[in-house]
């Protein structure tokens, strides 16, 4: 087998396993709130891009660009009026919340979509690539890291630049100070979960144009998003990409050993770097 | 003229009353100060009027307003600016991060700003691209007395600036409150310290177990009086 060849498909993987795992990430290092449903999302806004495509015949760019302000209106909305109800010191509620949200997103997607897989069709692009000379990249899995990189890049300004991203950390540090500062914690939130389902779209978008989806398969990319975000350190956008990277490249190259695992070598990864570094890659100085 | 005043207020964290009855005013210009042993209920009182507690509406007064049942930010929107008990810097921000958030939100208007902030304490200024929480207590204390004054607020409450510094520390933040007067804002503060609180007020209240037990101007209380305020007649 070629080694460069797995090893570069691997980290263009692990590209879409950052996608998956952005939204996550922000919404954890905000407000401690682990989002079960999170990949029923992702899955729900392919069925959004899906559906504006064929609706209006758009190519698919143009369909997550117009999916983009409805699913932030979404997530601003889930959070104001359901999860914001459930955030407290005790964990367990919003996990439950989350948990029953998942559930019924897919029964939704079901009765509204069917279980048949679906695809959202991206023409010419789909087989498109580059020969680098050592090895050929699809057009499409580059085209799934740089955005993975944009999504991170942007995130981090967001983060850090701006007077949004400033009561964002200090609502995460110590949210009853926040509001002394003026800060509504309950805004704060929506925004932060708002954010994160424009990020969520941009995922749907790669999905849903470089594989087949059916409403039940969120729980599996929830786990793929778990793990990135855990390998990277809990709150560490580039710590989250690095551990999609890392579960992107243990998937390959177990499938290069053996295709039967593939799915089998990205946990092992997962469970030998926890071995190693309980925290995770780059961890936060202070929780 | 009162700005702030409290009529009665009866604080309550869940099943345990922590406030029963007290009677606070605070005039425009004034400075006052809190005394009492910890457990008094002084920062009861401070974090009702900051919001953090809400308590019935007419219970806490600002400008006649009742505003006992606002929430902490917008307590802050109207003015009333807190610097907490323990500092409770934000430790992802930076010094200046600190402070920039202290004006969240709003256009300040008004004579405090950034530049104001440095030239009040000027040691902030080289630290300004530290954590918050890696500076010393007294410079800390420093960053959450400028972060409540970048919202220009009429009245700055301050919960025990001076705990757990050296006094030397303390004379040098308390040497920043004429200016931080001069600029505007009238001001509460909360202190263990009693000398340092007769030094600097101009109306003292004197708690004990959740009541005011002694209040007037620095010059009217003796010291015998004080002692059984404080610590109650038979102590």
């Amino acid at each position: 087998m070629n080694w460069i060849d797995t090893i570069a498909q691997g980290v263009l993987l692990g590209g879409l396993y950052a996608l998956f795992a952005a939204g996550l990430s922000l919404v954890f290092g905000i407000m401690r709130l682990v989002n079960l449903a999170h990949g029923d999302l992702i899955v729900m806004g392919a069925y959004l891009i899906l559906l504006v495509v064929s609706l209006t015949g758009v190519n698919p760019f143009l369909a997550a660009l117009i999916a983009v302000p409805l699913m932030f209106a979404l997530g601003w909305g889930l959070q104001r009026v359901v999860l914001n109800r459930v955030l407290g010191s005790d964990i367990l509620p919003p996990l439950l919340v989350t948990f029953g949200l998942s559930i019924v997103v897919q029964n939704v997607l079901l009765q509204g979509f069917s279980a048949d897989s679906q695809r959202v069709g991206a023409g010419a692009l789909e087989t498109a690539s580059v020969d680098l000379g050592v090895v050929t990249l699809g057009v499409m899995p580059l085209l799934t890291f740089a955005s993975a990189i944009a999504v991170i890049v942007a995130l981090n300004w967001v983060f850090y630049r701006t007077s949004l991203g400033r009561a964002f950390r200090a609502t995460s540090d110590d949210p009853v100070t926040a509001s002394l500062m003026g800060i509504k914690p309950q805004g704060i939130f929506a925004m932060a979960t708002g954010i994160a389902m424009i990020v969520v779209t941009i995922a749907a978008l790669y999905l849903g144009m470089r594989a087949n989806f059916d409403p039940t398969i969120g729980p599996a990319r929830l786990i793929y998003a778990f793990e990135a975000v855990i390998i990277g350190g809990l709150g560490s956008l580039w710590g989250t990409l690095a551990g999609g990277v890392i579960i992107g490249v243990a998937q390959t190259l177990g499938a290069a050993i053996n295709p039967e695992w593939q799915i089998l070598a990205g946990h092992i990864a997962f469970l030998v770097v926890l071995l190693i570094r309980p925290r995770g890659l780059f961890p936060r100085a202070f929780d | 003229m009162t700005l702030l005043q409290t009529v009665g207020l009866t604080a309550r964290y869940g099943d345990f009353q922590a406030l029963f009855g007290v009677d606070v005013s605070l005039a425009a210009g004034q400075t006052v100060a809190i005394i009492g042993a910890n457990g008094a209920g002084k920062t009861t009182l401070m974090r009702s009027i900051s919001g953090v507690l809400r308590n019935a509406p007419e219970q806490v007064l600002f400008e006649g307003r009742p505003v006992g049942a606002l929430p902490a930010d917008e307590i802050t929107g109207l003015g009333i600016a807190m610097v907490p008990e323990g500092r409770r810097l934000f430790p992802s921000l930076s010094v200046e991060e600190n402070l920039l958030i202290g004006a969240y939100g709003r256009k300040v208007q008004g004579p405090w700003g950034l530049d104001a902030v440095y030239g009040l304490f000027p040691i902030l200024k080289e630290r300004r691209s530290n954590p918050g929480t890696a500076l010393s207590g007294g410079q800390q204390q420093m960053v959450a007395i400028g972060r409540a004054l970048m919202s220009n607020p009429r009245v700055l409450l301050c919960d025990e600036i001076s705990l757990g510094l050296a006094p030397v520390v303390i004379r040098d933040i308390y040497a920043a409150l004429p200016r931080i007067k001069e600029a505007g804002a009238s001001v509460v503060l909360v202190e263990q310290d009693i000398g340092q609180a007769m030094k600097v007020a101009d109306h003292v209240y004197c708690m004990m177990e959740g009541r005011v037990t002694l209040h007037g101007a620095p010059g009217e209380l003796s010291r015998e009086a004080i002692h059984d305020a404080y610590f109650g007649a038979h102590a």
